[in-house]
C-alpha cells in the first residue's frame, strides 16, 4: 500500500504527532513513504522527515501559507496527491488534522478511519481500531477501496528515529493563486508557554479534591518535578467551577489525552472523565475515597489526603530521577 | 440570518454499552437517547443570534431512525422554529454518506450558517460538519468557542493546541461548535408546548456504497486490578497500614520507574 502523509507545523516546528503518523506509514508500508509540508520558510524542517521514513517530501512554501488555512494547507494536501496518487493518506488527528482530514475526504469520495489508536494493512484494506462510548467499547473499522484516509492519535503510535536515513527528495508544490476565505487573523497563546495536555508524555490532572484555585500550586509542583514532558490537567468539575481554563480539561466535553503516565489527584473517575483518559498506558490516582470509581481503571492507587500525600510524591520523583 | 443546526441523537453518556447479537452494534434496550451536548451548544448559539438580530430562523436537522424525531422536539421546544427528520431507514450509513445525504436536504434552503456540534458523542468522529462544507461548497470554521455574526461575515475563536485561533469567513458557511461557546438553555413548559404545533418535514435518505466500514464492536478487556500502595492516609486507608506519606510516595515513585518504566 502506497502512504502519503501529510506533515503538520506551526512557525516552522514540525508536531511530534505527525512524527508518529510518517513512522508508523513506513513501518506499515516496510520502506520509506512520502510526506507533504505546507507552511513558510520550512525548507529545512521538511529535511528533517527523512529520519523519520520519508523518501520524498513535497513541499508547499509560501507566504500565505505561514498560517493555517483549509485552502492552503488541504491545498498543498491535495496537489501532493494528484502527484503522488496515494492508496493511502495519514493525518495526525491534532486540531488542523480534523480540521483536514473530512474535507480532503469528501473532496476524494474517500471515508476516514478516524482518531485510530491501531491501524494495520490486511491485503489491500486499511484497518483501524478505535475508542467509541467513552471508551465502554472499542470499534474495528475499514477502509477497503478507492483513496483510505486514516487520522491518527497523538501520543499513542512510536516516533522512529533513524539519523543515518537520507535527505528526502525535496518537490515543490505550485499552487497557484489561494483564494482563502476562512482566514486565520490572528492566534492567542491561552496556556503561556505550556505544554498541551494532548501533547505530553506525563499528564498530572486536579479536581474537586484540590478544595479550590489555592490548591494548583502542589499539582504543578508535581507536574514541574515529573520534568519538561509533562503537562497539566483537570476535570470538568473544576472547569466548571471557574478554578481553571477549559482548555485543561480532560474527558468527553474536554480533551482526548494517552499518556504514557496519567496522574489523577482528586478526580472521582466519572465515565466523561475516563472517556478522555481511559487509553492512558499507566495511571496513578490518589484519592481518599477508597472506592472511588478511579480506582477500577488505575495501576497504582493511593487511598490518601492528596495535600500531604502530593508534596512527598513530588519530592520523591524529583529524588529517583536525579539518581 | 438563518440557521439550520444539525443534531445528533445519542446514547447517553452514562448508558451502560452492550454490544448486539450482530457484533457490529450496540444493543439499543435501556438506552436513554440524548441530543449530543456539542449539538446544544450549536443550537443555542444560533437561537441567540437568531434573537439578537430579531430576524431569520432556526431550523433543526437530523438524521436517524424515528426515534430522531424526538431529539428535534427536544430543540423545537428550546426555540427552533421547525425541523428537518431524514429518515435512515436503518441503513448503516459512514459520515460520507450522512454528509451527503444533509448537503443534499440543505442545498436549496436559505441558509447563512449550517450548525454541528464539535462531534457526535459516542463515535466521536469529528467528520460530518467539514464535510458538509466541501459538497457544499462553502467555507467552514470548526471547535468554535466564540462566534459572532457580522455583516456578511461571521468571526470566530477557535480552540486548537495551546490556543485560540482567530478565524473570519463569509457567508454562507458552516460552523461546528465546541465547549464554552456558551451554556445552552432547558426548555420552558411554554416551549415543550409550542413545539408540539411546530412543523416537521420528512425525508427519506438516499443510501450511498459507504467508504468505511464498521467490522467490529467489542467490550474492552477489563483493567487489572489497582494495585494500592499502603501507607498513604491514617484516617481512610483502605488497608489499615500505619501512615506514612512518604513512604508511600517512596514506593510510588520506585514502582512508577522501576516495574512500570514511566519515569
Ligand atoms: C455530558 C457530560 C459531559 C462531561 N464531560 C466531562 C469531561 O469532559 N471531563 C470530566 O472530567 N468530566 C466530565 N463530566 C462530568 C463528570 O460526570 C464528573 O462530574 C466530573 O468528572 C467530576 O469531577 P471530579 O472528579 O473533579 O469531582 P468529584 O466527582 O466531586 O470528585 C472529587 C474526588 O476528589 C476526592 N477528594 C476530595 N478531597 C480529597 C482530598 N483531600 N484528597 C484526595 N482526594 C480527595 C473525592 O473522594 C472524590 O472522589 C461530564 C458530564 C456530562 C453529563
Amino acid at each position: 500500500m502506497k502512504f502519503l502523509v501529510f506533515i503538520e507545523q506551526r512557525d516552522g516546528k514540525i508536531r511530534k504527532a505527525s512524527l508518529e503518523a510518517l513512522s508508523l506509514a513506513a513501518r506499515l508500508a516496510g520502506g520509506p513513504v512520502s510526506a507533504v509540508i505546507a507552511g513558510k520558510a520550512i525548507g529545512e524542517a521538511a529535511k528533517e522527515l527523512g529520519k523519520f521514513g520519508a523518501a520524498k517530501v513535497y513541499v508547499a512554501d509560501r507566504d500565505d501559507l505561514a498560517l493555517y488555512s483549509n485552502r492552503g494547507y488541504g491545498g498543498a494536501l491535495q496537489a501532493a496527491r494528484e502527484k503522488e496518487s496515494p492508496d493511502a493518506v495519514l493525518i495526525a488527528a491534532t486540531s488542523m488534522g480534523k480540521d483536514l482530514a473530512p474535507r480532503f475526504a469528501a473532496k476524494n469520495d474517500a471515508g476516514v478511519l478516524a482518531d485510530v489508536m491501531d491501524l494495520r494493512v490486511e491485503g489491500d484494506r486499511l484497518v483501524g481500531v478505535r475508542p467509541v462510548y467513552s471508551g465502554k467499547a472499542r470499534a474495528t473499522v475499514e477502509a477497503a477501496s478507492g483513496l483510505r484516509v486514516a487520522t491518527t492519535r497523538p501520543n499513542v503510535f512510536p516516533a522512529e528515529k533513524n539519523d543515518g536515513a537520507a535527505e528526502p527528495a525535496i518537490e515543490a508544490l505550485d499552487l497557484g493563486a489561494l483564494e482563502i476565505r476562512a482566514r486565520v487573523t490572528g492566534i492567542t497563546a491561552s496556556g503561556g508557554k505550556e505544554l498541551d495536555v494532548t501533547e505530553a508524555d506525563v499528564v498530572v490532572s486536579g479536581g474537586r479534591g484540590i478544595k479550590g484555585p489555592e490548591g494548583w500550586p502542589i499539582i504543578r509542583d508535581l507536574v514541574d518535578a515529573m520534568g519538561s514532558g509533562a503537562a497539566l490537567g483537570a476535570s470538568r468539575a473544576v472547569v466548571d467551577a471557574g478554578w481553571i481554563d477549559h482548555q485543561y480539561q480532560v474527558g468527553q466535553t474536554g480533551k482526548v489525552v494517552s499518556p504514557t503516565l496519567y496522574v489523577a489527584c482528586g478526580i472521582s473517575g466519572a465515565i466523561q472523565h475516563l472517556a478522555g483518559m481511559g487509553t492512558s498506558k499507566v495511571i496513578v490516582a490518589i484519592n481518599k475515597d477508597a472506592d472511588a470509581p478511579i480506582f477500577k481503571v488505575a495501576t497504582y492507587g493511593v487511598v490518601a489526603d492528596l495535600f500531604p500525600f502530593v508534596p512527598e510524591l513530588a519530592k520523591a520523583v524529583r529524588a529517583i530521577k536525579s539518581e | 440570518m438563518n440557521s439550520i443546526v444539525c443534531i445528533a441523537y445519542v446514547p447517553d453518556t452514562e448508558t451502560k454499552i452492550r454490544v448486539a447479537a450482530d457484533g457490529k452494534s450496540i444493543d439499543e434496550s435501556d438506552v436513554k437517547w440524548i441530543v449530543s451536548p456539542y449539538d446544544e451548544y450549536a443550537l443555542e448559539e444560533a437561537i441567540k443570534t437568531k434573537e439578537s438580530k430579531g430576524a431569520g430562523a432556526v431550523t433543526v436537522l437530523s438524521l436517524g431512525p424515528e426515534r430522531a424525531k424526538t431529539g428535534i422536539r427536544e430543540c423545537l421546544a428550546r426555540g427552533a422554529d421547525d425541523g428537518i427528520w431524514i429518515d435512515s431507514k436503518g441503513d448503516a450509513l459512514d459520515a460520507l454518506g450522512v454528509a451527503r445525504n444533509i448537503a443534499a436536504a440543505v442545498k436549496d434552503l436559505p441558509r447563512d450558517v449550517v450548525w454541528f456540534g464539535q462531534k457526535g458523542v459516542g463515535f466521536d468522529e469529528s467528520l460530518v460538519g467539514p464535510m458538509v462544507a466541501e459538497l457544499l461548497g462553502v467555507p467552514h470554521v470548526a471547535n468554535v468557542v466564540k462566534f459572532e455574526a457580522g455583516d456578511g461575515k461571521v468571526v470566530c475563536e477557535r480552540e486548537i493546541e495551546g490556543a485560540h485561533e482567530h478565524v473570519e469567513a463569509p457567508l454562507p458557511c458552516v460552523i461546528t461548535a465546541q465547549k464554552g461557546l456558551n451554556e445552552p438553555r432547558y426548555a420552558s413548559l411554554k416551549g415543550i408546548m409550542a413545539a408540539k404545533k411546530k412543523p416537521i418535514q420528512e425525508r427519506a435518505a438516499e443510501t450511498f456504497a459507504p467508504k468505511t466500514t464498521l467490522t467490529r464492536l467489542e467490550l474492552p478487556p477489563p483493567p487489572k486490578p489497582c494495585h494500592f500502595i499502603p501507607g498513604g492516609d491514617p484516617k481512610s486507608s483502605a488497608e489499615g497500614a500505619a501512615a506514612d506519606p512518604a513512604g508511600a510516595a517512596r514506593e510510588l515513585a520506585r514502582l512508577l520507574r522501576e516495574e512500570a518504566k514511566v519515569i
